[in-house]
């Protein structure tokens, strides 16, 4: 394997990227996301997929071409409300019908898939039925709220613990943009939001602090390194220290996302779109927000050196 | 730092070879995966690869609540009745019975009797001529509670009749029962077997009753349903049962003059008083009521000892299987109602492992070659210990009986991408102190001593995310919080353990003079 060389030995060993002086761009750029993020949250709300909103999902293959038309005048017609119909793949032959939460508790759901069924006749194989009752639904609700906030608040307590406050703070911050702008990014292009997608904005706010934490270590090992360093210098070079890491980590994901989101299938194609969107926002929303932040939150140095204090060290008040 | 000692060598390679031993099960062929010991087992496959059903039933626990209060109203009624005392009304509501008797002079008379008869509840007088009887909270939470422990045995009965392979049946929750069934795409049939409670009671009709109006109905007579053959019809028939389905020991589906029938059969007592039952009431005609609807009602002609007989209708074969084995399997103490279905077909099933081992192929290559062009020799090294993580992964979920998901190859894929996260922080913390001008072994010990603690702190938090995600979730997406779960533990093992091995081999190979990164 010698013929050719580590690819590496062309990529910029120096980065002089200056984060902290360039801050008011990214904060700016965060905020305008998370306002976006928000607003279409408050606006739009969630294309709730049937694991939260309930009602009855099936995804049939017909053995000939299925005469949309006919279909969607004979389910329209059992008074179930809006029932959507579409077709799927090209062969005209599949087709995944939704009907909404029936009124009338659980029992409802169930004879609402039953009337459809019969209504659609013999001729098809049914490849995935689902139904959800009232009940069922708002419980993964109320559990899947429950996790980001649980999750949120166990990852700031362990930065927490495992740094100071201030890092766990500034972790918590960039991690709760990037939780928000995922769920905007679901809500904004109408993706169906189940509870796949949970499992996505959790493993984004995982990945997010993990970027995080890499850029803060070596914060922290720096500032006890370089005992005179104004804070401004010190983040920035601790943020381009760590970029070759942070660029190379991201390409690796991102391939292993790509893969998921080519050949992965149906099911798993908002998980995918929405990773990749973490990716991007993930890995750099500890620079954008985690970082500068910093600056803000009187980070003594006493406090990383476990107490011993550093009057030599005069701090640059922060702008 | 660098240096390997023997015994921990020895550990790894010991790792490995159990990792092989406990992913084999799911390479090699079913037929001789049948020679294996019970502790090596193949991976689970989920629901939503292999094809199934998934069913979450609830107890409907207010059905409880009302047989029991329908159970101490007859019971007071009995007891006032065997006092010989007279009662106005008599009228369950809520979690009290409520009476009033006739003459105040029997009102410590009536409430001794229906203490004693009822031990159980709380009897209170008011006023001079009305008494009250509540069921106190525990009798009730002791009967639902019992109530759903028989459902859970009903239900797992009935599904085992169904013949079912593999069927994982659990209870989930307070009074919730989860049902799984793989290969079975249609639940229709076996939604139809649990939705009925199956409950079936003789009675006898009252005769000469030709009017349909409630009011015109003697005492301790009801309207009852038809049901199948008889649906439409309304059967006047007495309260009382004559015979309890309870007592049936056994029913079969069968025939008689060509037609199907359901054929059953008493013990000893119920076989006795069927007998007596049909003794003194031949010419009378016997409601055979089935969940509260009288599904026949044959005229009896003559006395029926043996304790067995048969259920004749307008049934069809399938009819007569579902009925005698709803009756075999016994009554539901509770109707259960579906909360949740969720069936894949297993076609689709198919086709959702074809992608997921697309992507995780496709996922892994792209990372391997993207590994080795970046790092080169150490990439190769990466690759391998990429191997351990995946094989040590597939290896702990078959050990501890785990099931793969969708979203758990999911997870399995993007814990790869993520694995590689601790062979860059290392290789590149090896490569900015070469640079800086260590030495070459000063290089690979501080890429490892300083990079160890970043990777052990910025795993943990995706750990964290995915412990809650478990706890929380449900179904395939516990499958993905697992896989990643576990992948983050091997992926980090993996990373420090065995690129640090291979890394140091690397070094003891030869003389190494330049970091190849």
């Amino acid at each position: 394997m010698a013929f050719f060389q580590p690819i590496l030995r062309y990529m910029p060993t120096e980065f002089k990227w200056d984060v902290v002086g360039s801050r008011s761009l990214w904060y700016g750029l965060n905020m305008v996301l998370v306002v976006v993020a928000l607003l279409s949250i408050g606006v739009k709300g969630f294309n709730l997929g049937i694991d939260f909103a309930g009602g009855v999902l099936l995804e049939a293959r017909s053995e000939k071409v299925i005469d949309l038309a006919s279909m969607r005048s004979g389910l329209n017609s059992l008074g179930l409300g809006e029932v959507s119909i579409t077709t799927s793949g090209n062969t005209g032959k599949d087709v995944s019908i939704r009907v909404p939460q029936q009124e009338g508790g659980d029992q409802a759901q169930n004879q609402a898939l039953k009337k459809v069924q019969e209504t659609m006749g013999p001729g098809y194989e049914f490849l995935r039925t689902e139904v959800v009752g009232p009940k069922v639904g708002a419980e993964l609700i109320i559990n899947s709220a429950l996790a980001i906030a649980l999750a949120v608040s166990g990852i700031a307590i362990y930065v927490w613990f495992r740094f100071e406050w201030q890092f766990a703070l500034g972790a918590c911050l960039a991690l709760c943009s990037d939780v928000i702008t995922t769920l905007g990014l679901f809500s904004l292009f109408e993706m169906n939001f189940d509870l796949v997608s949970i499992a996505a904005v959790l493993t984004i706010a995982g990945y997010s602090v993990n970027d995080s934490i890499v850029v803060y270590d070596r914060v922290r090992e720096m500032l006890r390194k370089y005992k005179k360093m104004p804070l401004p210098e010190l983040l920035n070079l601790a943020v381009n220290r760590v970029m070759p890491r942070t660029l190379l980590t991201v390409f690796t994901v991102f391939l292993t996302v790509v893969a998921i989101l080519v050949f992965g299938g149906e099911t798993l194609h908002g998980f995918a779109i929405a990773m990749l969107w973490g990716l991007l926002v993930g890995t750099f929303s500890s620079i954008r927000v985690g970082m500068p932040v910093l600056l803000y939150l009187d980070l003594r140095r006493d406090d990383i050196l476990g107490g011993v204090a550093q009057p030599e060290y005069e701090r640059k008040p922060a702008e | 730092m660098l240096n390997f000692s023997f015994s921990k060598i020895a550990v790894v390679i010991a790792v490995v070879l159990l990792s092989f031993l406990f992913t084999l099960p799911n390479i090699v062929p079913a037929g001789v995966r049948e020679h294996f010991p019970t502790w090596l087992k193949p991976l689970n496959l989920g629901l939503d690869l292999r094809g199934g059903s998934y069913l979450l039933l609830e107890v409907d626990t207010s059905a409880v609540l009302a047989e029991l209060m329908a159970d101490v109203e007859e019971t007071s009624r009995a007891a006032l009745r065997d006092a010989k005392i007279a009662y106005r009304t008599i009228r369950a509501a809520d979690k009290s019975v409520f009476i009033t008797i006739n003459d105040p002079a029997q009102l410590v008379a009536a409430r001794n009797a229906i203490v004693t008869a009822t031990p159980t509840v709380e009897v209170q007088t008011q006023g001079d001529d009305r008494i009250q009887v509540n069921v106190p909270d525990r009798i009730q939470r002791e009967r639902e509670s019992a109530a759903i422990s028989q459902s859970l045995e009903i239900v797992r009965r009935r599904i085992d009749e169904f013949g079912t392979t593999e069927p994982n049946i659990q209870r989930q929750g307070a009074d919730r029962i989860r049902v799984e069934l793989p290969g079975v795409d249609n639940p229709e049939r076996v939604k139809e077997l649990l939705g009925q409670t199956a409950k079936m009671n003789f009675h006898l009709v009252e005769p000469n009753v030709s009017s349909t109006d409630p009011r015109d109905l003697p005492p301790g007579v009801v309207l009852m349903e038809g049901g199948g053959e008889n649906a439409g019809q309304m059967f006047p028939v007495r309260r009382r049962v004559e015979v309890s389905g309870e007592r049936l020991v056994d029913s079969q589906p069968s025939f008689s003059e060509g037609k199907p029938v359901v054929s059953f059969r008493f013990d000893t007592a119920g076989g006795r008083r069927f007998g007596q039952v049909t003794s003194a009431n031949v010419g009378q005609r016997l409601a055979i009521v089935l969940d509260n609807k009288v599904i026949s009602a044959p005229v009896l002609l003559g006395p029926i000892v043996g304790g067995s007989g048969i259920i004749q209708g307008q049934f069809t074969v399938e009819q007569v299987n579902d009925l005698s084995l709803l009756l075999r399997a016994g009554a539901l103490p509770a109707p259960l109602v579906v909360l949740e279905e969720r069936s894949i077909g297993p076609g689709l099933g198919a086709d959702s492992i074809a992608a997921g081992a697309t992507a995780a192929f496709v996922g892994g290559g792209l990372v391997v070659v993207f590994m080795i062009i970046a790092y080169h020799t150490f990439g190769l090294f990466a690759v391998f210990g990429q191997l351990f993580h995946m094989l040590t992964l597939f290896a702990f979920l078959s050990l501890v009986g785990g099931t793969l998901t969708l979203p758990g190859i999911a997870g399995a894929v993007l814990s790869l991408g993520i694995a590689v996260d601790a062979n860059v922080l290392i290789y590149e913390r090896m490569r900015e102190e070469w640079l800086a001008g260590k030495t070459l072994l000063n290089s690979l010990q501080s890429g490892f001593q300083n990079a160890f603690a970043t990777i052990f702190d910025s795993n943990l938090t995706t750990f964290i995310a995915a412990a809650i995600l478990y706890f929380l979730g449900a179904g395939p997406v516990q499958g993905f919080a697992v896989t990643l779960a576990v992948g983050i533990a091997t992926s980090m093992f993996s990373a420090v353990m065995i690129t640090r091995l291979q890394v140091w081999l690397w070094w003891r190979a030869g003389k190494r003079t330049t970091l190849p990164v």
